[in-house]
């Protein structure tokens, strides 16, 4: 299963890049001279980025594939809503919290069956983003049903009012109108979700956060970690940097 | 156009219950404009979302077109409110479309194809007033604007009646001038019938042809605007038709003014002239008639669907004897006298 998705190494091919070039000498020649490091060192550092870089992304497109139409739900089933559902509501409700509940680190070991069976493997990134998803999944369905929350109820009577199906009251007035927090909510999310690849890395995800414990802390090289966690902060505030721009694009008010 | 038969309607809340309609019955004719005036809380708005059925009426029945929509499956009723539009004291503009893409919304709902979408929203920006603002989005527009954006929003699916609940209740006076206005020239230009909604007895007098006064729930009279004006029968419309005469008694007077007669003291009198009382001379009458010379404080007349009325405060100046039978006299010539006390 795990064979369809896509290769992403980003940092890795442009690293191979460099190294044909004269100045790389010079640089793995700085870099050694950092307890821990070797041109080795450098191009795991490279694999570890891509690996959490695409760990934020697939699971991140996952997650709200599985979490955007609990937050409809969640919203629409709501008393006095489109769908009003006493039942629904409170059945969907309840699973949310449940998954909420469970502390990422041991959802990840919970769910090793269910993750062997879909991607054959529970080592790897791949693997990783079947737990990951489903982790970060209730989370984005509570900020989706949040974000839906804002929009006055006056627009969805006067839709209403204009022959709106549910359907088209959902994609066409709902969604647009929440669209600014809920690209802000995605951003916190992504950033939360960086924060869970991190701790995945623990327990044989790959990525960064493996590199820093592996190599950082069981083999005691400070250098190794620090130069980690500047990486994290770095994906954290582009993250933060894509997600501004995009919420001022998408605000009209 | 528009019949509701004894609409009723209760709500549950926290298990007391509700009677917010009470076995409520109008007729709204075809091109009319027809006002419901009623205080806040009087059921109003509930009343005017029972007619598209964004509030289902607990009993009674609601007739469009001659067709009962009561009972109507989901489908057929999404494709009855496409004939009958509604706008709003907030506008329920969405934010995230410019006034183009607002005003095509309901086309856009109707799988309308782009082409005539275009052509269609172009007519109505223009019909409304607001060619240059067709790409603006509506944070950047003024309260009027954005309710002329609402108005042709609510004209793009071609409707048979506009429902507007509280249309102009967040608009000054200026703006709500020009949009009655507005309403008042569709109406006449597309024929189409107007039910409003409104605690302003200045928005019935400005455009509408019959009117009903509701007040807890219940329906309490209903007439042609000119008849309400010139006979209203209960208290509730008198006190309407007063909020629109703004007359108060100067500070001067208040501060002389005692509730007992005393000697060398004149009544202070406020008229109501209502109909035909109106039109009769009956302040020249009364000089002549009994020597009560009247003057006049303040005085205000105005003119509501082909009826002419009016409020008068004077100071009657004359014996005491011929003051009581100016009175009755003004009495049985139909104006309503109210002697506030002597000054």
């Amino acid at each position: 299963m795990s064979d369809f998705l896509p290769s992403f190494e980003p940092f890795e091919s442009l690293f191979r890049y460099l190294a044909k070039h004269s100045f790389w000498a010079d640089f793995v020649t700085f870099c050694s001279s950092f307890n821990g490091f070797n041109e080795a060192m450098l191009f795991k550092m490279a694999q570890a980025t891509d690996e959490t870089i695409y760990m934020v992304i697939l699971s991140g497109f996952w997650g709200t594939i599985i979490g955007l139409p609990i937050g409809i739900l969640l919203y629409t089933t709501r008393k006095g809503q489109i769908l009003d559902s006493y039942i629904a509501n409170n059945v969907i409700s309840f699973v949310t919290n449940v998954f909420r509940s469970i502390p990422f680190i041991i959802l990840i070991v919970w769910i090793i069956p269910f993750t062997t069976i879909l991607m054959g493997t529970f080592i790897g990134k791949q693997a990783a983003i079947v737990p990951l998803s489903i982790g970060v999944s209730p989370l984005i369905a509570r900020m989706i049903e949040n974000a839906l929350l804002d929009v006055p109820k006056g627009l969805i009577e006067a839709s209403r009012s204009m022959g709106a199906t549910p359907l088209q009251i959902v994609y066409k007035v709902l969604l647009p109108e929440a669209l600014p927090v809920i690209v802000n909510s995605m951003t916190i999310t992504l950033i939360t979700l960086t924060g869970y690849i991190a701790m995945a890395g623990a327990v044989g995800a790959g990525g960064l956060g493996q590199l820093a414990i592996q190599y950082g802390y069981n083999g005691y090289k400070p250098a190794i970690m620090n130069t980690v966690l500047v990486i994290l902060i770095i994906i954290v505030f582009i993250i933060q940097f894509i997600g501004n721009t995009i919420v001022k694009r998408v605000t009209h008010y | 156009m528009i019949k509701l038969e004894h609409i009723s309607k209760t709500f549950e809340q926290n298990k007391n219950i509700i009677h917010a309609l009470k076995d409520i019955s109008l007729h709204v004719p075809e091109g009319k404009i027809y006002g419901v005036i009623g205080k806040s809380g009087a059921g109003k708005s509930t009343l005017i979302r029972c007619v598209n059925l964004l509030e289902k009426p607990t009993s009674g029945k609601i007739f469009f077109d001659n067709q009962d929509i009561t009972h109507l499956s989901n489908r057929k009723l999404i494709e009855v409110r496409r004939k009958i539009s509604m706008i709003f004291q907030h506008f329920n503009l969405l934010s995230s479309r410019t006034v183009f893409d607002n005003i095509a919304f309901p086309l856009e709902l109707n799988k309308t194809p782009k082409a005539i979408i275009k052509q269609k929203v172009n007519e109505l920006i223009d019909l409304v007033g607001l060619s240059e603002k067709a790409n603006v989005y509506p944070a950047n527009l003024s309260g009027g604007q954005k309710q002329r954006v609402a108005i042709a929003r609510a004209l793009a699916s071609d409707p048979k009646v506009l429902l507007c609940d509280e249309a102009t209740s967040a608009l000054d006076p200026e703006t709500t001038r020009s949009i009655l206005e507005l309403l008042k020239d569709i109406n006449q230009k597309l024929g189409l019938t107007i039910l409003l909604i409104t605690h302003e007895m200045d928005v019935v007098k400005q455009i509408c042809d019959q009117v009903a006064v509701i007040s807890n729930g219940e329906l309490v009279e209903q007439s042609s605007v000119g008849e309400m004006f010139s006979h209203a029968k209960t208290d509730i419309a008198r006190q309407f038709i007063q909020s629109t005469l703004h007359l108060t008694i100067p500070d001067d007077y208040l501060a002389r003014l005692i509730p007992e007669h005393k000697e060398g003291l004149n009544p202070l009198v406020r008229m109501e002239f209502t109909g035909v009382s109106v039109d009769l001379p009956l302040l020249s009458q009364i000089a002549k008639e009994f020597e009560v010379d009247s003057n006049i404080i303040s005085a205000q007349m105005d003119y509501a669907g082909g009826v002419k009325f009016g409020l008068m405060l004077t100071e009657m100046k004359g014996k005491q004897k011929s003051t009581a039978s100016a009175i009755a006299f003004l009495e049985k010539n139909n104006t309503k006298v109210e002697v506030l006390g002597y000054v």
